[in-house]
């Protein structure tokens, strides 16, 4: 049967993209200032976890803390981060039925940093993200709640009114932003290359949180995948096909700005990943999530591991891990959104 | 009775769409709902079917129990609804959108079963869908993707089918087509079938009852043969019209004329 072998040929990429990500792990954790031969750091990897000292005895002893405690801490959180704004944008694209979606055009990043750095200037504390998490959600609501139109009740929310509610509340936020950055002073240096996302000195406290949150959210989108896909063709269809679309809606919602909210506290804003990724690999997939979901959560890893190395290790000059994904990202931003109008569909 | 409606009222935005309506319906009928634009002949519907909660008073009771009772979930097993107008966004194929209806009988990790692939193919061949069943929804044609929707509803195997202007995207092939597919399924399998319908000699064809609403009230309900009338146009419409029996269609027909 034909549905066997696009099951077939998922399990093919889902198993392909894990190796690539583990190689990109490995080959990008040998990358840097000091270069690291492969065999050496697969070496100290496997000995750190089997817990064989034994076999880092001929090797330099700078290099296990290189690996362990300066680059595989930002390594692992880049992946991670990477996986979970693909996922968290995937999800918002089902929801607000809008292949345009993601945390970032909808400005619910802008309100998780305003929230962080809020913490961060006026409290002069660095505090769990429950209050970026809160802020990106009314955020969120606002975003929605101006763009719905009440005509449409049933077509989800326009890619036009979406996009446009995101950069008002987007500048309105950019000015909040502005003004913590004015009344900074001499941490305005911190607050605007984070502002521009980095995963510089991340810690695996960084890398536990978000793999906390990030598996959390991906489990509970995948429980949902199947009402997503009901979801994807509009409310009243999925109603009439046994969904709670109210209920779902609001536990993906909420997981998905929590995600995309632990994202942004740990690595600032990192645009396009979250629209970039589930856009490509539906493409590859197809539009059904049970499948979807996973192969985005492994090419956003994928993805957001290989330009921080490029920043990282590649480039002369660190530049922000941000400008790199908007550089990439906004020109195929554009060329969707183009794309979209010439074929005249709706939305 | 399938279906007691008490007394049933709805409002939306300050505006009563549903006024006061009391129906019983029978299960094993073709029902037509028809009435001028903005009657609440959609809002009803979606009433039935627990799309929306009716505001402050009203009992919808459906097989001796409020449908406020039920799960969506279990109501996802007995009643299905074509609606007017849907987007579909995600280019998902034809033949994936037509499963979907099998979802509510498929455990949320599981497979379709063989019955379940045998069935959808069966409604496909039925519908005329299978010749387009691997393309995907986002570049058919208005009339198709409507045809894919109606076939999802059909999967559903409900004794229950609300269709809400479903065949307005069709062509004449594909209405007569359709509707003779839904009415076998009333005759043969005991189905229920409440139609909304925008042409009044359609429904004249195929339905046993016609339900005649105006401003969120039942006008008229009866036997199309008794119900439908010159009176009952005049009444519901505002217009003038000839109502004759016509022997081709095996039905009354209505006939209208530009104003002299």
């Amino acid at each position: 049967m034909d549905k066997n072998r696009i099951w077939q040929a998922t399990g093919i990429q889902l198993l392909l993209l894990s190796v690539i990500l583990c190689g990109i792990v490995v080959v990008s954790t040998g990358m840097g200032y000091i270069k690291l031969p492969f065999t050496d750091v697969v070496k100290i990897i496997i000995a750190k976890i089997s817990g064989h000292s034994a076999m880092l005895r001929e090797l330099d002893e700078l290099f296990p803390v290189i690996v362990m405690e300066v680059r595989l801490p930002r390594i692992l959180t880049a992946a991670i981060v990477g996986g979970g704004l693909a996922v968290s944008g995937a999800v918002f694209q089902v929801i607000l039925l809008n292949p345009l979606a993601d945390p970032y055009t909808l400005g619910a990043a802008f309100g998780a940093s305003l929230a962080l750095l809020f913490n961060i200037t006026i409290l002069g504390v660095y505090t769990i993200p429950a209050f970026a998490f809160m802020e990106s959600v009314c955020t969120l609501a606002f975003v929605i709640a101006l763009s719905s139109d009440r005509v449409s009740l049933d077509g989800g929310l326009s890619s036009g009114n979406l996009i446009l509610s995101g950069i008002i509340v987007a500048a309105i936020l950019s000015a909040g932003l502005s003004f913590l950055k004015y009344i900074a002073d001499e941490q305005v240096a911190i607050i605007i290359f984070w502002l521009m996302g980095s995963f510089a000195s991340k810690t695996w406290t960084d890398v536990t949180l978000t793999l906390l949150f990030v598996c959390g959210g991906f489990s509970v989108s995948l429980f949902f995948a199947r009402d997503m896909n009901l979801m994807s063709l509009g409310d009243r269809s999925a109603a009439s096909l046994g969904v709670d679309t109210r209920k779902v809606t609001l536990i993906l919602l909420v997981t998905a700005s929590l995600v995309a909210a632990v994202c942004v506290s740990v690595s600032g804003i990192i645009g396009f990943v979250g629209l970039l990724v589930p856009h490509m690999m539906r493409s590859l997939t197809g539009p059904d999530n049970q499948r979807l979901l996973p192969v985005a959560l492994l090419a956003g890893g994928i993805l957001l591991l290989s330009a921080d190395t490029i920043t990282r290790a590649v480039l002369p000059t660190e530049i922000p891990i941000g400008v790199l994904t908007a550089l990439i990202g906004g020109p195929f931003f554009c060329y969707i959104f183009r794309k979209r109008q010439m074929t005249g569909q709706r939305g | 009775m399938l279906f007691d409606i008490h007394h049933l009222f709805f409002c939306y935005q300050e505006k009563k769409i549903i006024d006061d309506l009391s129906l019983s319906l029978e299960p094993g009928k073709f029902y037509g709902v028809i009435g001028p634009n903005g009657c609440g002949k959609t809002t009803f519907p979606d009433l039935i079917s627990k799309q929306r909660s009716p505001a402050a008073s009203g009992e919808i009771i459906y097989k001796g129990k409020p449908i406020s009772r039920y799960s969506k979930k279990a109501l996802s097993k007995e009643i299905a609804l074509v609606p007017q107008n849907f987007y579909i966004n995600f280019p998902f194929t034809a033949k994936e959108i037509v499963m979907m209806g099998r979802y509510p009988y498929i455990p949320r990790f599981s497979a379709p079963s063989s019955a379940d692939l045998a069935y959808v193919e069966k409604i496909m061949d039925a519908t005329g869908t299978s010749e387009f069943e691997h393309r995907l929804i986002t570049e058919l044609s208005w009339g198709e993707r409507q045809r894919v929707v109606f076939a999802r509803a059909l999967v559903q195997d409900t004794p229950v089918l609300i269709l809400d202007e479903a065949t307005s995207n069709f062509d004449i092939r594909h209405t007569i087509r359709m509707l003779n597919i839904v009415t076998q399924g009333a005759r043969e399998a005991g189905k229920t079938v409440i139609a909304v319908f925008q042409d009044i000699n359609m429904a004249a064809i195929w339905c046993d009852d016609l339900i005649f609403m105006k401003n969120g009230k039942i006008i008229a309900h009866g036997p199309t043969k008794t119900v439908l009338d010159a009176d009952i146009i005049r009444t519901v419409f505002d217009v003038d019209a000839k109502v004759c029996f016509e022997a081709y269609a095996g039905a009354k027909q209505v006939v209208f004329r530009s104003e002299p």
